[in-house]
C-alpha cells in the first residue's frame, strides 16, 4: 500500500488551489507522507499573505454556477471589467456558506503537519519570484527533487 | 448508542478535511486505549471517519446520527 502522495500544483486560481492542500493535509492525517511541488502559477498559493487573495475567473469556465439561479448569463460576459472580482466574491461566499476552511488555514495546517512544500526554481526564475516572497517552510528545488520523492512508490497527482 | 469517552472534540460546522485533521490531532494526544468522542455536522464525515480509522488502524467503536449531528466514538489502538 502506498504511503506517499506526490502532488504537482500548476494553477493559481482559487478553485485550483484547494485540492492539493486538502489532499496533502488529509494524507498526512492518514499516516501518509505528502509533498506538493508548486510550479508556474501554483507559486501564487505559497506567496506570503497571498493565499486568501487568489481569484477565480468566469471566462472559459462554463461549469461555474450562475449568479442568479434560473437566469443564464452568457459566458462572454466574463470578459467585462470587474467580472473576475464578481466571480471571486461569489465563490468565496459559497465557500463560507459551506463552512470550507480558508486557503490560509489549510496552508497553516499543511505547515503544521509537515507537508513537504517544494517551490520550482525554474518557475521562480521565469516569473521573477524570490525565495523571500514565499512562506518560510518552503524549500526551493527542481524536477529531480520532486521525482526522487515521487519515485519511492508515491501516488502522484497533478492539479 | 453511547460509550465511555476520555476526550471530546466538536467539529460542528467544519467541512472536509477539517474534521479529519482535528480528529487526527486529538487522537494523537490520547493515551492508547482512551476514547475520543467527536461530533461533526458534515455528512461526508461518516465515510471519511470510517476510512480514516481503517487506514490508521484506530478503532471506530460506533457512530450515531441525531438530526444534523453525527457522533463518533474512536478508540486509540496505537
Amino acid at each position: 500500500m502506498s504511503k506517499r502522495l506526490a502532488i504537482i500544483s500548476t494553477h493559481g486560481s482559487l478553485d485550483a488551489a484547494y485540492p492539493p492542500l486538502i489532499l496533502a493535509t488529509a494524507a498526512v492525517a492518514m499516516d501518509m507522507e505528502a509533498a506538493i511541488f508548486f510550479t508556474f502559477y501554483g507559486l501564487e498559493i505559497i506567496k506570503k499573505g497571498n493565499a486568501d487573495k487568489l481569484q477565480v475567473s468566469p471566462i472559459a469556465n462554463p461549469a461555474m454556477p450562475q449568479p442568479i439561479p434560473g437566469i443564464s448569463v452568457p459566458n462572454i460576459i466574463g470578459v467585462l471589467p470587474g467580472m473576475t472580482a464578481v466571480a471571486t466574491n461569489m465563490m468565496n461566499g459559497w465557500m463560507k456558506k459551506a463552512n470550507v476552511a480558508k486557503l490560509s488555514e489549510l496552508l497553516n495546517m499543511a505547515q503544521e503537519l509537515d507537508v513537504r512544500m517544494i517551490a520550482c526554481q525554474m518557475s521562480m526564475d521565469v516569473m521573477g519570484i524570490k525565495k523571500e516572497e514565499l512562506i518560510d517552510s518552503v524549500e526551493v528545488a527542481g524536477a529531480a527533487a520532486f521525482l526522487e520523492y515521487a519515485s519511492d512508490d508515491a501516488i502522484a497527482l497533478s492539479f | 448508542m453511547s460509550f465511555q469517552f476520555d476526550q471530546e472534540l466538536d467539529c460542528s460546522g467544519l467541512a472536509c478535511p477539517m474534521p479529519i485533521l482535528k480528529t487526527k490531532k486529538a487522537v494523537d494526544a490520547l493515551q492508547t486505549g482512551q476514547v475520543l468522542k467527536m461530533v461533526a455536522t458534515d455528512p461526508g464525515a461518516v465515510p471519511d471517519v470510517q476510512a480514516w480509522t481503517s487506514k490508521t488502524g484506530q478503532e471506530l467503536l460506533g457512530h450515531e446520527q441525531d438530526g444534523p449531528k453525527f457522533t463518533f466514538y474512536i478508540k486509540k489502538i496505537k
